[in-house]
């Protein structure tokens, strides 16, 4: 089967060419693309059904004021920027996707996949946000449904063996990340936070459980080897929580690391957060087992939110962190309402705490930077 | 090591301040910053050569949003560090609560025992900095300091907005109404100490809290912050060098 490619392809730059030419390729080899937002999403099942799952987060202010035609200025960019790919065909994996799937976590990102869903086919996870009902039944209700929808829709079989198959290598994937994030613990750290947050990045757009597995592994054997640690020696140890920050990096991790400080630990997705919960593959019920897994992470999306509260302390020991700078995308209601309660944890576990509040234009890197380097000053 | 330099380049002004190595002041400098920074810092340079104050024999650290336009200062510290620093310097005090209302941001800050333990900076946007001052200050046709002496004598209006764009028209339409002059000049100190006072909400204020930075010197915005804070604000006539002061004071650390 052949597909096309958008019809301003040729305007494209050369690196998103190649980029649109790769998933084209995928996709004519037989691969399914299945466009995903968030870490919520049950990848094992996807994983089992044959799908290549690819993050559609945006993490750039080029396709906002597209996004900001249909949506309110005063909204998350993270989902600005996804919705403006999609409606400019500028991402390949937003353009080739078979499905994306999305869960209801926040109202904005909900709302937005209502919209999404009349330019691609969707499908909405229903997330349940607490943990005083009984989430595990519902969840695991939801994620049968998913199952069968996609046995259905795509005329395929998704057996429990799959399933166990993929929660391995899962999990294995977790724990190389694991592994890799632990270096950090180390005095000096013997990598910066820019360099680290690559990695995980660069993970996310492989397509295959080897390559992910393998590219993690052999950074942290060659970190290992290299004896090397002067680069952040003396620097102070920062861990950074919050929204996710793709879209921020050079204002924020890059702005610290320049003024005397060292990221050792990312606590938000794409970091820790993300990675430490396994899925019990020997469960009985393999579904459920997943299902467990999802609804440990610490996203204020849930309320309330016990998870990150119990995370953070813990995170602040092993990595011998010297402040926590929460980094929020500018609207984020979850995250900059929970924010205080974070304020008044690190009251209590005296541990020096910022927040700043930020979106995908540059215009505030200056006065950002200058909040980061008296922060650090102040350490 | 003859001399220990500050220098504050801000986003209105530019403060300069020598000391000898007895932290004693020799010399204050103030002067417009103009569009370009490395100008401004040029300029300061020519000016300390002709007091006698040679910058190879002194060290030289420079702070402010500026801070990185100084090619001849060994050390640059962000005017957080600096306005704590100074502040304490200037009000003899190791603990207390600093207010800066500076050109284009405003910080609250809140040193302990000689050390910054925890700020506040505002956003993007210019609700209550100089800058909004500035724009209404322009839009009724006074100067900044005649605003705020105006203002003492108004009462009985307010401007909702706290965007500095918005607010403008909202000056524009209270002058349109007839209201008079020192009333709007009322309505806009208000809104500029509301602003700062709900930052300040967000901070525990120490038992004493300092007014530093350019607006320092205007006595109706201190007593108007005094009574919404419901603490007697104190300022001294080097507030608005204290950013200035606090990088002379870190001069002091460097080795050469
Ligand atoms: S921050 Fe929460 S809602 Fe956003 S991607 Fe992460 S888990 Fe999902
Ligand atoms: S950063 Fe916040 S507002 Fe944006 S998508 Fe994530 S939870 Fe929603």
């Amino acid at each position: 089967m052949s597909y096309d490619l958008p019809a301003k392809f040729e305007e494209f730059s050369e690196a998103r060419r190649q980029g649109f030419l790769r998933v084209k390729q995928v996709k004519e080899n037989g691969g399914k693309v299945a466009g995903i937002f968030c870490t919520f999403t049950p990848t094992e099942i996807l994983d089992a059904a044959g799908f290549i799952s690819v993050s559609l987060c945006g993490m750039s202010n080029e396709t906002v004021p597209a996004a900001e035609t249909q949506l309110p200025k005063n909204l998350c960019p993270l989902i600005k920027s996804s919705y403006g790919f999609a409606l400019t065909d500028k991402c390949p994996y937003t353009y080739f996707s078979d499905l994306i799937v999305g869960e209801t976590t926040c109202d904005g990102k909900k709302k937005m996949y209502e919209m999404l869903g009349k330019l691609k086919p969707t499908y909405i996870l229903h997330l349940p946000q607490g943990h005083d009902s009984d989430p595990v039944t519902v969840w695991t209700a939801e994620l049968r449904r998913f199952i069968a929808f996609l046995e259905e829709k795509f005329n395929l079989t998704i057996t429990d063996e799959a399933l166990r198959q993929a929660a391995r290598q899962r999990n294995a994937q977790r724990q190389a990340h694991m592994k890799l994030m632990e270096l950090q613990k180390q005095t000096p750290p013997p990598l910066g936070g820019m360099q680290m947050y690559a990695t995980m990045e660069g993970t996310g757009f492989m397509f295959t459980h080897e390559d992910r597995v393998n590219k993690l592994n052999q950074l942290r054997e060659s970190v290992e080897a290299n004896a090397d640690r002067s680069a952040f020696a003396g620097a102070k140890r920062i861990l950074v929580t919050g929204c996710p920050i793709g879209g921020v990096l050079q204002k924020t991790v890059k702005a610290i690391e320049e003024n005397g400080g060292v990221v050792v630990c990312f606590e938000n997705c794409s970091g820790i957060k993300a990675a430490f919960q396994m899925v019990d593959t020997e469960a009985e019920d393999i579904v459920k087992a997943i299902a467990q897994r999802y609804l440990q992470i610490g996203c204020s999306v849930m309320t309330p939110n016990t998870e990150r509260m119990k995370l953070l302390p813990k995170l602040v020991e092993e990595y011998k962190v010297d402040g926590i700078v929460e980094v929020d995308l500018q609207a984020c209601t979850p995250y900059c309402v929970e924010s205080f309660q974070i304020k008044q944890l690190c009251e209590q576990i005296n541990i020096p705490y910022l927040a700043v509040e930020t979106d995908y234009s540059t215009g505030d890197s200056g006065q950002l930077a200058t909040r980061l380097e008296a922060f650090l000053e102040m350490l | 090591m003859n001399y220990f330099i500050g220098i504050d380049i801000g986003s209105t002004c530019a403060k300069t301040i020598v000391m000898d190595s007895d932290k004693k002041v020799l010399h204050r400098m103030l002067q417009p910053t103009g569009w370009s920074s490395l100008d401004t810092a040029e300029a300061i340079r020519e000016k300390l050569e002709q007091l006698g104050v040679p910058t190879s024999e002194s060290a030289i650290v420079a702070t402010g949003y500026g801070r990185i336009s100084v090619p001849y200062a060994d050390k640059s510290v962000t005017e957080i560090t600096c306005h704590g620093r100074g502040a304490c310097f200037v009000h003899g005090s190791e603990n207390l609560t600093v207010i800066d209302i500076g050109g284009q941001d405003t910080k609250l800050i809140a040193v302990e025992s000689g050390i910054v333990k925890d700020f506040i900076m505002n956003d993007k946007c210019s609700a209550g900095t100089g800058r909004f001052l500035e724009v209404m200050a322009n839009t009724l046709a006074l100067r900044p300091d005649e605003l705020c002496r105006l203002a003492a004598q108004g009462g009985n209006t307010s401007i909702s907005s706290m965007c500095t764009v918005f607010a403008e028209s909202e000056v524009i339409s209270l002058i349109g109404r007839g209201e008079k002059k020192e009333n709007i000049a009322f309505a806009v100190v208000d809104s500029i100490v509301k602003k700062v006072a709900s930052q300040a909400g967000r901070l525990t204020l120490g038992d004493k809290v300092c007014l530093t930075g350019g607006l320092c010197e205007f006595d109706y915005l201190r007593e108007s912050l005094s009574r919404q804070l419901g603490v007697a604000v104190e300022t001294d006539p080097d507030g608005r060098y204290a950013g200035a002061i606090g990088a002379a004071l870190c001069a002091y650390n460097i080795r050469k």
